[in-house]
């Protein structure tokens, strides 16, 4: 394992590098790929925050619990929500920033405020060729030159090794609220769903769960703001989901089950994410094997699976609006989907420029 | 401002390039006569202006692509346009250049609420598209000032903002799809009406790439449900700087306002004097905008105006009325017409950190006396994005030139205090050359690698974003 301590030694590292590189931020991802490890844990520390501008500005390898400490402090926290897999992926190890945002890693309130990608204001990266890029800057709004910050977000370490990343935060809320409603079919709650991101109450999470086979399936909605607002919004949100069946509403709101799919942790089923139109998610949820469990987000946008070990998930539910990443295991075809050729060729193009050796985490995302 | 000299070689087979344009775009819109394409002279950045030779506005994608096809083949380069309103000469021709619009492309093809997206042609305008849903109760967020004008293929360039965009964001967190044509003609479709990529996030690269990428000629855009009502408030100061305080204070007290706008002196005068909103007559001042139901905007808008109150204003006016509320829009609305009636400007674009505000105001007074240039400040100060309007009189010889040393200074200013040469205009070529005060020769080429691999002839917008010395080498091949 190669373990540089800062962004010359990282730089150095990939330019001398004779074969593959496997980058690691914490290895929290449960990804395997060949290659010599490289690791950017050495590369640590909030380097700027400013909370009165909302903006924060750390080296990658800092740990997530440290920047979500120094937020929490402030009162403010990453708005993305991003999930922490460790449990259903079976891994250890600390979530780095630069892994969250390598890896455009989401949360529930995606559906409201954006992905980490929309957060993500800057980057410093070492490319494949060991030469260190600057992109972006650290304020709102930057549309100088390309926007290679938002390429490297979710391009898994295959464009280049980020060092540095700078990104916008937001303030906690006072308080939460949740608004459930019992036993509704899949496309029935994909319709509440609809309807409440559909409202001006400003919904900040819309799953659905379906947790057993045998289970009574909920549908979860949360409400965040001052309290006043929060109460205001529940009781309102509440009365608009009447028509859909028994609706409960609550103060608070929990919902790490739904951010880090604690239910599915043990067992050995293979765990996909398929990202779809809203509107097309009670089909694909019909097309899945037979016993497969399953999550919806995002309003129906994002649909979480567990299936029986190996199964050809793409293939039984047929073509998309949209697509389907496997997150655990390793059989039913490659983790990440093929491309149309047009998309793929272009995809190919950038790598080969921004890494000509192709020896950064290759072969991961085809 | 320098062009690169047009090909005469190619100025040479105009009859030829024009005749194979009209076989590919069958429905019309091929104009090569010189007296009609002198239209296309230009953009909203008028100092510089040369007719291209030919200009084609085709009414299909597949018209688009069999017209960069021909491009193409013939070596000729290619200016995409949208509307024509960009501030940063995004748009502007070359005399060999063929531009090519999208004007006649402007049909919704889908709306989908459930879903919350709409899909266009992207020649329809900003403000049309939430037209087309605003009955339904949504609307499209990114709200350039031109947005009764500008299209939606310009907002995608450019990667367009606005006044909401505090909350909202702007173009490229509003975007879900689009169909790009490459130069050679390829057509390609990334991302959808799902929420993120399947593989590298291609779409996130289109935006903003100043049309040198592709063509965009259909987008699925981000629709959002109506909020139950928003309502501003005018806060006025004795200083910019106090004004800029309170807009740190704002943020940092965990308020989250949709809109935070600023207006300086030379801005509240030239307004009222324009149309008449009845602003107070101050240094400085703020317009905050909050959404929600009555008692949620109440409880918003008095946070808002304790934290004001302790900055010492001269005024706070609540907007207690819908009419009061547009009255309060209009003079800030109307901000850059209102400057237009006092003479030639140069509106810039930096962004800078909030914190650095009351700072940078205070150096681009000091240089305003310096540079004996008059500026006026009206912006969107919660995230930082500035408006300086430099003016000066471009019938006086010399006036220009000292406008453009004065804005390029202020834009030196904005990077230095850790901002950036442009928020939401785009580089264009008023911004090209002082691309390097902000990147590195190493951060410069990987973006035009980029370029290398989506337009590996250098042909579309070619001369624009990269200072000419360093995009030379590839513009030549």
């Amino acid at each position: 394992m190669r373990a540089p301590a800062d962004e010359a030694e990282l730089a150095e590292a990939v330019a001398g590098a004779e074969g593959p590189l496997a980058i690691v931020g914490g290895g929290t991802c449960g990804v395997a790929v060949a290659g010599e490890p490289l690791s950017v844990a050495g590369l640590s520390g909030i380097t700027l925050y400013e909370p009165g501008a909302l903006t924060m500005v750390a080296r990658a390898g800092t740990p997530l619990a440290e920047i979500e400490a120094a937020l929490e402090a402030e009162g403010q926290r990453l708005a993305f929500e991003p999930p922490d897999f460790r449990s259903l992926l079976g891994t250890d190890g600390e979530p780095t920033i630069g892994g969250v945002f390598a890896t455009n890693a989401s949360g529930p309130r995606r559906i409201a405020v954006g992905a980490a990608r929309d957060f993500l204001l800057g980057v410093r990266f070492v490319d494949g060729t060991g030469t260190v890029v600057r992109n972006g800057g650290r304020v709102m709004k930057n549309v100088t030159g390309y926007d290679l910050t938002k390429l490297m977000a979710g391009s898994w370490g295959t464009l280049g090794v980020l060092t540095e990343v700078a990104f916008k935060v937001l303030p906690k809320p006072a308080a939460s609220g949740l608004v459930t409603i019992q036993a509704l079919s899949p496309e029935r709650a994909v319709a509440a769903m609809a309807a409440a991101l559909g409202s001006p109450f400003e919904v900040t999470g819309a799953a659905h769960l379906t947790e057993t086979p045998g289970d009574v399936p909920g549908t979860m909605l949360r409400i965040e703001g001052s309290e006043a607002s929060v109460a205001y919004r529940l009781e309102r949100l509440a009365a608009l989901m009447a028509p859909f069946g028994n609706v409960a509403k609550s103060n608070g709101a929990d919902w790490a089950r739904v951010r880090d799919l604690t239910f599915l942790e043990g067992g050995d089923a293979d765990v996909w994410r398929l990202s779809v139109r809203p509107t097309t998610a009670a089909e694909v949820v019909a097309r899945l094997p037979e016993g497969a469990r399953v999550l919806l987000d995002w309003g129906g946008g994002l649909i979480w699976a567990a299936v029986p070990p190996g199964t050809d998930v793409r293939g039984a539910v047929g073509p998309l609006s949209g697509h389907a990443r496997r997150v655990r295991g390793g059989g039913g075809g490659p983790r990440f989907p093929p491309e149309a050729a047009p998309v793929a060729a272009l995809s190919a193009g950038l790598r080969a420029q921004f890494d000509p050796r192709g020896i950064l985490n290759p072969g991961l995302m085809g | 401002m320098e062009m690169p000299a047009p090909d005469a070689r190619v100025m040479a087979r105009k009859a030829r390039i024009v005749q194979r344009l009209q076989e590919a775009v069958p429905s019309g819109g091929v104009i090569h006569d010189p007296a009609e394409t002198r239209a296309y002279e230009c953009d909203a950045l008028t100092a510089y202006r040369c007719p291209p030779l030919a200009v084609v506005l085709p009414s299909s994608t597949a018209e688009v692509a069999a017209a960069l096809k021909v491009c193409h083949e013939e070596g000729v380069p290619v200016v995409p346009r949208g509307a024509g309103t960009s501030l940063a000469g995004g748009a502007l021709p070359t005399a060999d250049s063929v531009i090519l619009g999208v004007a006649r492309m402007a049909q919704v093809l889908e709306i989908d609420t459930a879903s919350r997206i709409i899909r266009v042609q992207t020649g329809r305008t900003n403000l049309s598209v939430t037209g087309a849903v605003e009955d339904l109760g949504f609307f499209y967020a990114p709200d350039p000032s031109s947005q009764l004008a500008c299209a939606i293929a310009g907002n995608i360039a450019m990667n367009s903002g606005g006044a909401h965009c505090l909350k909202y964001g702007v173009t490229t967190n509003n975007l879900l799809g689009l169909t790009l044509v490459q130069m050679d003609g390829t057509v390609v479709e990334l991302g959808g009406a799902h929420l993120d990529a399947a593989g590298l996030d291609l779409l996130a690269l289109v935006c903003g790439s100043e049309g040198q990428l592709g063509v965009v000629t259909e987008a699925t855009l981000r629709i959002l449900p109506k909020p139950e009502g928003a309502r501003p408030v005018l806060i006025g100061f004795g200083s910019s700087e106090v004004a800029g305080a309170c807009v740190a204070d704002i943020i940092r007290a965990g308020l989250l306002p949709v809109a935070i706008e600023f207006m300086d002196r030379p801005c509240i005068e030239a307004t009222e004097a324009f149309a008449g909103a009845g602003y107070p007559m101050c240094e400085a001042l703020l317009i905050v905008e909050v959404e929600g139901s009555d008692a949620e905007i109440d409880e918003q808008l008095g946070l808002i105006t304790q934290i004001a109150r302790g900055h010492d204003p001269v005024e706070v006016r609540e907007a207690a009325s819908a009419d009061e509320a547009a009255r309060i829009w209009l003079g800030r609305k109307s901000a850059f017409g209102a400057m237009g009636q006092l003479g030639d400007y140069m509106c810039l674009d930096g962004t800078i950190p909030v914190s650095a505000l009351p700072t940078v105001l205070g150096r681009i007074g000091e240089m305003s006396a310096e540079y004996g240039l008059r500026v006026a400040n009206v912006f969107h100060a919660g995230d930082g994005n500035m408006h300086p309007l430099i003016l000066f009189d471009a019938n006086r010889p010399g006036d220009l030139e000292t406008c453009e040393a004065f804005g390029a200074e202020i834009l030196k200013l904005c990077v230095e205090v850790g901002g950036c040469l442009t928020g939401e205009h785009g580089v264009g070529i008023e911004k090209r050359d002082l691309m390097s005060v902000q990147y590195a020769p190493a951060d410069l080429e990987a973006q035009m690698r980029v370029k290398d691999v989506f337009d590996p002839r250098w042909l579309l917008n070619p001369a624009k974003v990269f200072p000419l010395g360093a995009s030379a080498a590839r513009r030549a091949g």
